[in-house]
C-alpha cells in the first residue's frame, strides 16, 4: 500500500521566533522552560532516620531496612519518602542519582529527573536536587540489645544423653545449611547438649519445629512470668523448650526385648541402627530387614544401645562368601554373606577365627579391614542383651562398616562451624581432646557416607595441597569436587562475592 | 496592518467576526470597543454590520463568504436574513442553505477564487458554493483535520495553516490555492488559526494573545506590510532601474 511521505515542516516559536519542529505548545523548549517550572511544589528537603548501630534506615511506621551508603536499597528508601508529594503534583520520576556528600555530614543528596505534562500535552523533563537530613536514632532491637545484651525471651535446651557429641556435630551442620540458628541471640554449650537463646518465642518454636523434622525428639515447654502490666493485660514471659533427642545413634547395636521384637514384626533381637532422621531406621543384619521406628513408638519401649560406636573393634576379613544377591533396601545396598574374620588384636598371635553372617557382602573382600562389635568378648550392661544371650544363639561378631588404612592428611573440603560459647566452668578433664577426636571421626564419616553428606554444605578448602603421589591407587573414599561449594570471601572488596553452586545437581550424579 | 483585539476578554476574534473584501460582520453584545476597532480600520472602505446568526454570537464560525456572496446556515432566522440583505451591498448574494453540517465557517474556507471544504459536504452544497461565491471548490484536509474552515485562514494574497502540516501537504495546498502558504500559530501557540484571527486582502485582526513573532509571520505571509511607504518605494525603485537599463 502506498503511504505518502510526511516530512514535518518547521514553524517559528511563538515567543522567540526561532524555527523549530511543531509541538503541542508551539513554543521552543527554552521558552517553555522559562514559562513553566515543573518542579514547583516538589519538596527540596526531607528527613530520614538512621540507626548507627545496625546501619539501617527507618521505613515508617516501624520497619528498619539495612542499607549501605549510596546503595540501591538506600535509593529506594529515599525515593519512597518522596513518592506521595510527587504523585500529588502529578510529576513522574524518570531518573535519580546520588550526589556525593561527606558521610559525616548527615546529609544525603539526590538529583532527580522529573517529568510533568504541561499545557495541553507537552511532557517536560527537568532536574531537581533534593537534600535529606539524616537523624540518628537507635532502632528497637539495637536499643533493647544495648539496654540488656543478654536479654532473651525463649531458650531451646537441646540434650541427648549419650557420652559422645556426634549428633550435635551433624545437627550443627544442618542448622548452618538451613540457616535456622541465624535468629539466635546466643548459642551456648551445656553438659549433654546445646542451648539456643532467642529474642522471641516464635523464633524458638521455629527451631524446635525444624529439629522435629530432622531428629527424633521429645519436647517439653515451660514458661516463667517475668513482669506484667496489670492495667493493660500485658504479660512478659520467659519460655523454655526442653528438647531431648532419642539416645539411639547411628551404628548402635541394640538388643530388642522379646515384646519389642514381636511388635516390630519379628525383627531379630540384635538390630543395628543405620540412619537417624525424625525416625530411627533399624536394620536386622541377619535378615536384611529395615524398620523405621518413630519417636512416639520408641518411647513405648525406650530401649538403650547395648554397644555404641566407641566400642567398635577392628577385624581382618580372611574370607568372604556371598550368600544372596545384592539387594537395595531403603536406598542403600546390602548383601548377605558369610565371612571369616579375626580380630586385629588376635591376628598373627593366635588362631581365633570367627565365622559370621554379615550384611556387608557387597563391600568386603578378603584382606579388608572391617569394624564390628565383639559380642564374644564384650562386657555389656544391658538386661535385654543378657536375656537374648541366654535364650538364643547370638552371633559373636556383628560387622558394621569397612575401615580404611590410609587417611588423607589434608582435605580438599572444610566445614563451617556455629559460634558456640563454651561453658568453661563445667568442663571435664580431657574433654578438649575428646572433642577433637570426635570431630576428626565426624569428618571421616562424612567422607565415607554420601547419604550423610546430602543434607549439609561442604566448602572448598583453599589450603588444600593435592598430594598426588599418595592418592594414586588408593581406594580411600574422597568427596568429589562437584559437591563442594565455593566459600564466600568477604574481604576488602565486597563486590567480589562468588555465587554458590548448589550441591543438589552433584548429588544426582550419583 | 495586523491589529490585536479582544472580544469580551476573549482572544478568539475569528469566532465573533467575519471579514471579507466587500463587507465585515461583527457579533452583537461585545463592548463598543470591539465594534469601534473594526470601524476605525474599515469604516470608509467597506460596511461593518452588527448581526447575530440563529440568535448566537458565534457568527464567524457559522457563515462563510467572500466579495461575491455570503452563505448562511439553516438556523438563521428570517429577520437576520433580511437584515443582512438590507445592510450588505447589492452585488453580495446572501443565501441561506440547508446543510447538515451547519457550522459553515468551520467547514468551508474561501477567498475570492478558491474554496476548501470539509470532505463530507453535500454535493448540492458544493454546487451552491461554486454558484453563489463564484469559486472553485476543493475537498481537502489540513494536517489530518477535516475542519478546514477552522485550521486555515487565507486571503487572495497568502494563507496561514495548522502548524503540524507537512511540507508535502503545504506544497499541494499551495498549488491548489495558488497563494503562498505558511504553517504557523496564532494567539500564543494556538493551532486553531481561523478562530484566532480574521483577514482580508489589506488588513487582519488577531487575538490580543498573539505574540510579536506570530504577528510578524502573519504580516509577512498575508503581505499586509505592503501598505507601508517603504515597500512602495522599493517596488518603484525596481521598476525604475529596469526601465533605465
Amino acid at each position: 500500500m502506498f503511504v505518502p511521505t510526511h516530512t514535518a515542516g518547521t514553524v517559528l516559536c511563538c515567543m522567540c521566533g526561532v524555527s523549530m519542529q511543531p509541538n503541542p505548545a508551539n513554543m521552543c523548549a527554552r521558552c517553555l522552560r522559562a514559562r513553566v517550572d515543573i518542579t514547583e511544589g516538589v519538596p527540596r528537603n526531607a528527613a530520614v532516620v538512621y540507626c548507627p548501630d545496625c546501619f539501617s534506615y527507618l521505613q515508617p511506621p516501624r520497619s528498619w531496612v539495612k542499607a549501605g551508603p549510596e546503595s540501591p536499597e538506600l535509593m529506594q528508601i529515599l525515593l519512597r519518602r518522596l513518592k506521595h508529594p510527587l504523585a500529588r503534583l502529578r510529576v513522574s520520576l524518570s531518573g535519580a542519582e546520588f550526589v556525593f556528600s561527606e558521610p559525616h555530614s548527615k546529609r544525603l543528596r539526590l538529583k532527580l529527573r522529573l517529568r510533568r505534562e504541561v499545557l495541553n500535552g507537552i511532557v517536560l523533563e527537568q532536574t531537581h536536587p533534593v537534600e535529606f537530613v539524616v537523624h540518628d536514632r537507635l532502632c528497637d532491637s539495637c536499643a533493647r540489645a544495648q539496654a540488656n545484651p543478654d536479654q532473651w525471651v525463649a531458650v531451646v535446651q537441646l540434650r541427648q544423653h549419650v557420652p559422645h557429641r556426634r549428633t550435635f556435630l551433624y545437627l550443627e551442620q544442618l542448622l548452618i545449611k538451613h540457616g535456622q540458628a541465624a535468629l539466635a541471640i546466643r548459642v551456648a554449650s551445656a553438659p549433654g547438649g546445646l542451648d539456643f537463646f532467642f529474642g522471641s518465642r516464635s523464633h524458638a518454636a521455629r527451631l524446635v519445629d525444624f529439629l522435629g523434622t530432622v531428629a527424633p525428639i521429645q519436647t517439653n515447654t515451660a514458661k516463667q512470668l517475668v513482669s506484667h502490666d496489670t492495667k493493660s493485660f500485658i504479660y512478659n514471659y520467659k519460655y523454655t523448650f526442653s528438647v531431648e533427642i532419642c539416645p539411639i545413634c547411628r551404628e548402635d547395636l541394640i538388643a530388642l526385648s522379646p515384646k519389642a521384637s514381636r511388635d516390630l514384626g519379628g525383627l531379630g533381637p540384635l538390630v543395628l541402627c543405620i540412619k537417624v532422621t525424625n525416625a530411627i531406621a533399624l536394620l536386622d543384619p541377619l535378615t536384611l530387614r529395615v524398620h523405621h521406628l518413630e519417636e512416639k513408638k520408641y518411647r513405648v519401649y525406650n530401649f538403650k544401645a547395648a554397644l555404641t560406636s566407641k566400642q567398635l573393634v577392628e577385624y581382618m576379613v580372611l574370607d568372604i562368601e556371598q550368600e544372596s544377591p545384592e539387594i537395595t533396601v531403603d536406598g542403600s545396598k546390602y548383601q548377605l554373606a558369610y565371612a571369616q574374620v579375626a580380630r586385629m588384636s588376635d591376628f598373627g598371635k593366635n588362631d581365633t577365627v570367627f565365622m559370621v553372617r554379615t550384611h556387608l557382602g557387597h563391600r568386603l573382600n578378603p584382606g579388608d579391614l572391617a569394624l564390628g562389635y565383639d559380642l564374644y568378648g564384650a562386657n555389656m550392661n544391658d538386661d535385654d542383651m543378657d536375656k537374648a544371650l541366654l535364650r538364643q544363639n547370638l552371633p559373636e561378631v556383628v560387622l558394621v562398616k569397612k575401615s580404611y588404612e590410609k587417611k588423607p592428611r589434608t582435605r580438599r573440603w572444610k566445614l563451617k562451624r556455629l559460634p558456640v560459647e563454651e561453658d568453661l566452668g563445667n568442663k571435664a578433664k580431657g574433654e578438649e581432646d575428646r572433642r577433637e577426636d570426635e570431630y576428626v571421626k565426624f569428618m571421616l564419616d562424612l567422607e565415607r557416607d554420601p547419604e550423610l553428606r546430602f543434607g549439609i554444605n561442604l566448602y572448598k578448602n583453599e589450603d588444600y595441597r593435592s598430594e598426588m603421589a599418595s592418592t594414586i591407587g588408593d581406594d580411600v573414599p574422597t568427596i568429589p569436587i562437584e559437591e563442594l561449594i565455593e566459600d564466600l570471601s568477604l574481604g576488602d572488596d565486597e563486590d567480589d562475592e562468588e555465587e554458590e553452586d548448589s550441591a543438589a545437581p552433584a548429588c544426582m550424579v550419583e | 496592518m495586523a491589529t490585536r483585539i479582544q472580544f469580551e476578554n476573549n482572544c478568539e476574534v475569528g469566532v465573533f467576526s467575519k471579514l471579507t473584501n466587500a463587507y465585515c460582520l461583527v457579533a452583537i453584545g461585545g463592548s463598543e470597543n470591539f465594534y469601534s476597532t473594526f470601524e476605525s480600520e474599515l469604516a470608509d472602505v467597506i460596511p461593518v454590520v452588527k448581526t447575530s446568526i440563529g440568535g448566537t454570537r458565534i457568527i464567524g464560525r457559522l457563515c462563510v463568504g467572500n466579495k461575491n456572496g455570503l452563505l448562511l446556515p439553516h438556523t438563521t432566522t428570517d429577520q437576520e436574513l433580511q437584515h443582512l440583505r438590507n445592510c450588505l451591498p447589492d452585488q453580495v448574494v446572501v443565501q441561506r442553505i440547508d446543510e447538515r453540517l451547519s457550522a459553515l465557517g468551520n467547514c468551508i474556507s474561501c477567498n475570492d477564487h478558491v474554496a476548501l471544504t470539509h470532505p463530507d459536504l453535500d454535493k448540492a452544497t458544493e454546487e451552491l458554493i461554486a454558484d453563489v461565491l463564484g469559486v472553485e471548490v476543493f475537498r481537502q484536509t489540513i494536517a489530518g483535520n477535516i475542519l478546514v474552515g477552522s485550521y486555515c485562514a487565507f486571503s487572495n494574497r497568502g494563507g496561514l495553516v495548522h502548524p503540524h502540516t507537512s511540507i508535502e501537504d503545504l506544497d499541494e495546498l499551495s498549488t491548489l490555492l495558488q497563494v503562498p502558504l505558511v504553517a504557523g500559530t496564532v494567539n500564543r501557540g494556538s493551532e486553531v488559526i481561523a478562530a484566532g484571527m480574521t483577514v482580508n486582502d489589506w488588513t487582519a485582526f488577531c487575538g490580543s494573545d498573539t505574540t510579536a513573532t506570530e504577528l510578524s509571520v502573519i504580516e509577512s505571509v498575508f503581505k499586509l506590510r505592503e501598505g507601508q511607504p517603504t515597500a512602495i518605494v522599493d517596488d518603484m525603485r525596481k521598476s525604475l532601474i529596469d526601465s533605465y537599463v
